[in-house]
C-alpha cells in the first residue's frame, strides 16, 4: 500500500502501541501533525521542548512503555538536547522524532536547520537521520526496538520534511535483528553458582540495588531474593522502589546523602552483591577504599558498568530479571533458616547503627521543616503516591523521607542531575498514571526553569501537584559554600521570587501557601485534594541542610552528620 | 599503572557518521589515538578502522567494551597480543643535493621501498614496513633534509591458522 511519510510513521507508532506522543509543532513536522490528529494517539502540546522530552521522559519512568516525543528541526531539536542527557544517563527508554529541513537544503545552513544527529550522538543510544521515505517504517522500528531493549536509553530519528510527504510501499511489521548489536540477557550460570556459594559463606553481605533493578522489572525478584537469603539491603537514588521501604532489611539509601546505616553497612560487608548498578561517584565516595572489605558481585545487562569504576571479584552480565530469577530458583528452602542464623550478628550490627544515627529533623514551633513537609506527604498520601522532583535538596529530601514500597513511584533525575525535570516528568506520569496522585517535589529555585509547563498540565487536564520547599536559596550549591566555602554564598540568593500562589492563579491552576508548621497539614490535604493541578508553595527554614553528607572524594563512611 | 600501546581494529557499517561515532567516543571518554585509519573491505557495506591506543589494561577494557557498545561496530578485536601483520606506510620528500643523491639511492635499496619522484633537488621515497622500520629510515633520512612527509597509521591483520 502506498503512503506518505507522515502516514507511514502514524502506522509503526500505532504498531509499537504508542498512545501519548509528547510535542510541539513547527514548519517542519507540519505534515506529521497533520496526520497524528487524524489517528487516536493522544497529542500532549507542551510550552517549551524540553517540556516534552522531560515529560515523555515521566511517561517511560511510570510506565515502563518507551515515551516518545514530536518536535521540529531546528531550535525545537536542540532543545530536547538536555532532555535527551538526562534520560540517557538514567537508561530511559525514549524515541525523540525531530524534524528536519527538506533533503535537497541539507547542509546549506537552511532555516531552522541544525544537524540534530550530529549533536545527540553521545547522548543517546543511537540516532538516525533517514535520507528516504522507504527506509522509514525500518528506521522507526528499529528506533523503538533499540530503545527498550538491552540497557534502554533514547533513540532520536530525524526526518526531513520531504521525507514526510513522498509516498512509499508500507509492509506492516518486520522482525528488527540487527547483525551488530546482540544484547545479553541470559547470564552465566556458572557465574551466578559462585555467587551463590559466596552468599552462603558471608556473614555480612549487603544486596545493593540500582536504577536496572527496576528497568528490567526486577523489583519483585530482588526483593524475594533478600528475604530468601536474609540479606539486608541498600539501593542507589534510581534503585528506590526495587525493595520496599517499610521492610525490615531496608537500610536506606547509600551514597552521599544516604543513610547513616547503609552506608557504615557499605564499609563494613564482607560480600556487596550490586545488580543493576553502575557505581556512579554519588554512591561510592573515594572509589578506592568503597566497600574495602568486601567481595564484590556485579550483575548488568551492560558490559562497559562492569569493571569500568570498582574492580568485581564476579561480574555477570545479563538482565537483572532473568539473574534473580535463576538465583532464587538455586537458593533452596533449607538454605533460608541458615541466611537467618549466619546474618543475625550482622543486623544487630546495622540495628546498633540505626540507633546511633537515625534520619531525624526537630520541628519546632516557628518556621516549616523542609523534612517534616515530606514526612507529612508521604503519611497523607499512605505512601502511594508517585513523586517526581526537581534536582538539588528537594530531590535529596524527598528520597530522605518518602518511603517507596513499589517501584516506578520514584521518578528523579539521577544522572544528569537536570533542574527542571520534575514538573514536565510529573505531567508525564499523570499521562501514563491518571488514577495515581504526581507529586512534583520542587524547589523554588528548579521549578522556575520549566514553571512554564503548568499551562501545559491545565490544557491537558493533568491534574499534577507542585510542592515548592520555598528556602528563597539554590539550597544544595548554598550548603556546599557553608559547608566547604566558609559561607560565602557566591550567587546562590534567589533574591526576587515570584509569588508561587498568584503565579499559580495566573496559569488557571489553584495557589497555596504555608508559612507555619500547623498549616503544613491542611495546605498538604487541600492541595492533594485538588482536581486542578496545584501549587502548593512552603516556606521553609532557609539554611537547612541535607544530612548525613558524604563530602565529594571521601570516604563513603566518613560522614557529616547534624 | 603502565600504559602500553594498544592495536584495536574493528569492521563497522559503512555509513556517513560511523567515524564520527568512534572518535567522539575517544574523544568523550578521554582515550587517547595515537593514528586511525579507515577504508572499504572486501564485503560490500563493512569498513575496517584501525586505531593505536595508548592506556593501561583497564582502560583497553573500556575501550574495547564501549567500541562493541556503538550499534554500527561490528566486530573489535585487540591485535597487540595476538599473531598478526601491522603496516604503515609513509611518502617522505627529501633534499636530494648532488653530494647526496647517490647516498639516498643505497639507503633506499638496503630499506626497500622506492623512489616514485625525482627531481632537481628531491626524491619522494615511497617506504612500508612496520613503525620501527619506518623510524630507522626517517632517522637515516633526517641528516640529508626532510621537506615534507605524510604518514599512514598503522594497519593491521590477524594471521590466518597455517
Amino acid at each position: 500500500m502506498e503512503m506518505t511519510g507522515a502516514q507511514i510513521l502514524m502506522a509503526v507508532l500505532k504498531e509499537e502501541e504508542v498512545d501519548t506522543v509528547f510535542g510541539f509543532p513547527g514548519g517542519a513536522v507540519i505534515d506529521i501533525y497533520d496526520e497524528l490528529v487524524r489517528t487516536d494517539i493522544r497529542h500532549i502540546l507542551v510550552r517549551h521542548e524540553q517540556g516534552a522530552v522531560h515529560a515523555a521522559d515521566g511517561y517511560a519512568r511510570a510506565s515502563g512503555k518507551a515515551g516518545v516525543c514530536l518536535v521540529t528541526s531546528g531550535p525545537g531539536a536542540t532543545n530536547t538536547v538536555t532532555g535527551i542527557a538526562t534520560a540517557y544517563m538514567d537508561s530511559i527508554p525514549m524515541v525523540v522524532i525531530t524534524g528536519q529541513v527538506p533533503t535537497h537544503l541539507i547542509g546549506n545552513d537552511a532555516f531552522q536547520e541544525v544537524d540534530i544527529v550530529g549533536i545527540t550522538r553521545p547522548c543517546t543510544k543511537h540516532n538516525y537521520l533517514v535520507k528516504s521515505v522507504d527506509d522509514l517504517a525500518r528506521t522507526m522500528r528499529e528506533a523503538f526496538y533499540l530503545a527498550r531493549s538491552g540497557r534502554p536509553g533514547p533513540v532520536l530519528v530525524d526526518i526531513p520534511k520531504d521525507v514526510a510527504n513522498q509516498s512509499a510501499k508500507f509492509k506492516p511489521q518486520e522482525d528488527i535483528k540487527i547483525k551488530s548489536y546482540q544484547p545479553t540477557y541470559r547470564p552465566n550460570m556458572k557465574q551466578l553458582k559462585k555467587i551463590v556459594g559466596l552468599v552462603k559463606k558471608a556473614r555480612r553481605p549487603l544486596l545493593f540495588g540500582g536504577g536496572g533493578v527496576i528497568l528490567s522489572g526486577a523489583a519483585e525478584a530482588f526483593t524475594a531474593f533478600a528475604r530468601k537469603t536474609h540479606m539486608p539491603v541498600t539501593t542507589t537514588l534510581m534503585g528506590l522502589g526495587a525493595f520496599p521501604g517499610s521492610d525490615p532489611l531496608w537500610l536506606g539509601m547509600i551514597g552521599m546523602h544516604g543513610t547513616y546505616r547503609a552506608n557504615m553497612s557499605t564499609g563494613n560487608c564482607d560480600l556487596l552483591i550490586a545488580i543493576g548498578v553502575r557505581f556512579d561517584d554519588r554512591v561510592t565516595g573515594k572509589i578506592e577504599t568503597f566497600a574495602g572489605n568486601a567481595q564484590i558481585v556485579h550483575i548488568d545487562i551492560d558490559p562497559t558498568s562492569i569493571r569500568k569504576n570498582v574492580g568485581v571479584a564476579i561480574p555477570v552480565v545479563g538482565d537483572c530479571l532473568q539473574s534473580l530469577n535463576e538465583l532464587n530458583r538455586m537458593i533452596t528452602e533449607d538454605n533460608q533458616n541458615a541466611f537467618e542464623e549466619d546474618h543475625r550478628e550482622w543486623l544487630a550490627q546495622i540495628e546498633e547503627w540505626k540507633k546511633q544515627h537515625r534520619m531525624a529533623y526537630d520541628q519546632g514551633t516557628e518556621t516549616i521543616k523542609p523534612q517534616f513537609v515530606i514526612d507529612k506527604l508521604f503519611e497523607i498520601t499512605e505512601g502511594r503516591a508517585i513523586i517526581t522532583t526537581e534536582v538539588g535538596q528537594n530531590q535529596m529530601w524527598a528520597a530522605q523521607y518518602y518511603h517507596f514500597d513499589g517501584p516506578r513511584q520514584f521518578i528523579t533525575s539521577g544522572g544528569l542531575g537536570t533542574m527542571g525535570f520534575g514538573l514536565p516528568a510529573a505531567i508525564g506520569a499523570k499521562a501514563a498514571q491518571p488514577d495515581r496522585i504526581v507529586v512534583d517535589v520542587a524547589g523554588d529555585g528548579s521549578i522556575q526553569m520549566n514553571i512554564q509547563e503548568m499551562a501545559t498540565a491545565m490544557q491537558s487536564c493533568l491534574p499534577v501537584k507542585v510542592l515548592i520547599l520555598n528556602n528563597g536559596y539554590l539550597g544544595m550549591v548554598r550548603q556546599w559554600q557553608e559547608l566547604f566555602y566558609e559561607k560565602r554564598y557566591a550567587c546562590t540568593t534567589m533574591d526576587h521570587q515570584p509569588d508561587f500562589v498568584k503565579l499559580a492563579e495566573a496559569f488557571g491552576a489553584v495557589g497555596l501557601r504555608a508559612t507555619r508548621p500547623e498549616e503544613v497539614i491542611p495546605v498538604l490535604k487541600e492541595g492533594l485534594a485538588c482536581e486542578v493541578p496545584v501549587i502548593m508553595d512552603f516556606v521553609v527554614e532557609k539554611e537547612e541542610s541535607v544530612y548525613p553528607m558524604v563530602p565529594a572524594g571521601a570516604n563513603i563512611t566518613e560522614m557529616l552528620l547534624v | 599503572m603502565k600504559e602500553d600501546k594498544h592495536v584495536i581494529t574493528m569492521l563497522v557499517d559503512n555509513e556517513p557518521g560511523v567515524l564520527s561515532r568512534v572518535v567522539g567516543l575517544f574523544s568523550g571518554r578521554g582515550f587517547n589515538i595515537e593514528s586511525l585509519c579507515v577504508a572499504e573491505t572486501v564485503t560490500p557495506g563493512l569498513s575496517r578502522i584501525t586505531i593505536v591506543t595508548k592506556a593501561n589494561p583497564p582502560v583497553v577494557e573500556q575501550i574495547e567494551k564501549q567500541l562493541n557498545k556503538l550499534i554500527n561496530v561490528v566486530k573489535v578485536r585487540d591485535l597487540t597480543h595476538q599473531d598478526s601483520v601491522m603496516r604503515e606506510m609513509a611518502l617522505i620528500c627529501v633534499k636530494a643535493s648532488p653530494e647526496h643523491r647517490a647516498e639516498i639511492l643505497r639507503i633506499v635499496d638496503i630499506f626497500r621501498c622506492k623512489v616514485i619522484d625525482v627531481g632537481l633537488e628531491h626524491y619522494i621515497i615511497e617506504v612500508t614496513g612496520d613503525e620501527g622500520k619506518l623510524t630507522a629510515l626517517l632517522n637515516l633520512l633526517r641528516p640529508m633534509g626532510i621537506k615534507k612527509i605524510a604518514r599512514t597509521g598503522t594497519i593491521a591483520l590477524i594471521r590466518e591458522p597455517k
